[in-house]
């Protein structure tokens, strides 16, 4: 079974999750375990969630950035989203998560 | 008024409610609009709706079991795309809430922005439900026809 692919950079305080490929339902699951493994090892101060490489996302895209939020925030981190495709940034949007001020 | 307008194609695809068949899901219903000649971003809006819609179904309809899933999709001479997606899962007991943003019984992992999506990335969607029995929805849009195709 095919396991969508991320990333991770870290640098200073930042830990970057560059993911790759398409995120739904299926795949979020996955992405959760693994950035989540890695944010509870590291604990940084920033978590970027770098869409740039993401060629499809639905709204199980958005409980992924809700769910990684609060997750960083529950020890006094802060969430960051780096370039989301045109795609992705409309379903951002849709979702308000401007208000959240992590775009 | 107008009679009944018969598609100028039409497909039908049934598939167990497992996850790794959103992304196949969404991905056969594009395939099929292509024939419309979409724009890149008409053929994101379906994919996006039909994953949405599939998506529920494995969430939702069938929490806690696999069941069947039936996906007919029909093209039109004049370039809508209409699909429904169809379970015989739990079904929904309040459509107009279920529809609200922001509303899930999908946990804390789960946006509650499914309906929303749809509607906003279609030209109109319909839900039917009852509960016991099961759900269809019904996306709709249309593609502008940038030139048109013959036969």
């Amino acid at each position: 079974m095919p396991v969508m692919p991320v990333i991770f950079e870290t640098s200073d305080c930042e830990l970057t999750a560059l993911l790759q490929g398409e995120i739904d339902h299926h795949t979020a699951a996955e992405l959760r375990e693994e950035i989540d493994r890695a944010v509870d090892i590291l604990k940084p101060e920033v978590l970027v969630l770098d869409f740039s490489r993401v060629g499809f996302m639905d709204s199980s895209g958005i409980g992924l950035i809700m769910g990684r939020f609060q997750n960083v925030r529950s020890y006094g981190g802060s969430l960051r989203v780096a370039n989301p495709p045109p795609t992705v940034a409309r379903m951002m949007r849709l979702a308000g998560m401007g208000r959240l001020g992590v775009l | 008024m107008r009679g009944k307008v018969i598609p100028q194609n039409e497909m039908k695809l049934v598939i167990p409610s497992r996850s790794a068949n959103e992304s196949f899901a969404r991905a056969a219903v594009a395939a099929f609009m292509a024939q419309l000649d979409p724009t890149v971003e008409e053929m994101t809006d379906i994919k996006t709706a039909v994953s949405e819609a599939v998506t529920n179904c494995i969430v939702h309809a069938y929490r806690d079991t696999i069941g069947k899933i039936w996906i007919e999709a029909g093209i039109y001479d004049d370039g809508r795309i209409v699909v429904q997606i169809k379970d015989k899962g739990c079904g929904i007991p309040d459509v107009a809430q279920a529809r609200q943003p922001l509303f899930t019984t999908g946990g804390s992992e789960r946006a509650g922005l499914g309906f929303a999506v749809m509607e906003s990335f279609t030209d109109r969607m319909t839900v039917r439900s009852a509960v016991g029995k099961g759900t269809t929805v019904t996306l709709e849009k249309r593609v502008a026809q940038r030139y048109r195709h013959d036969g």
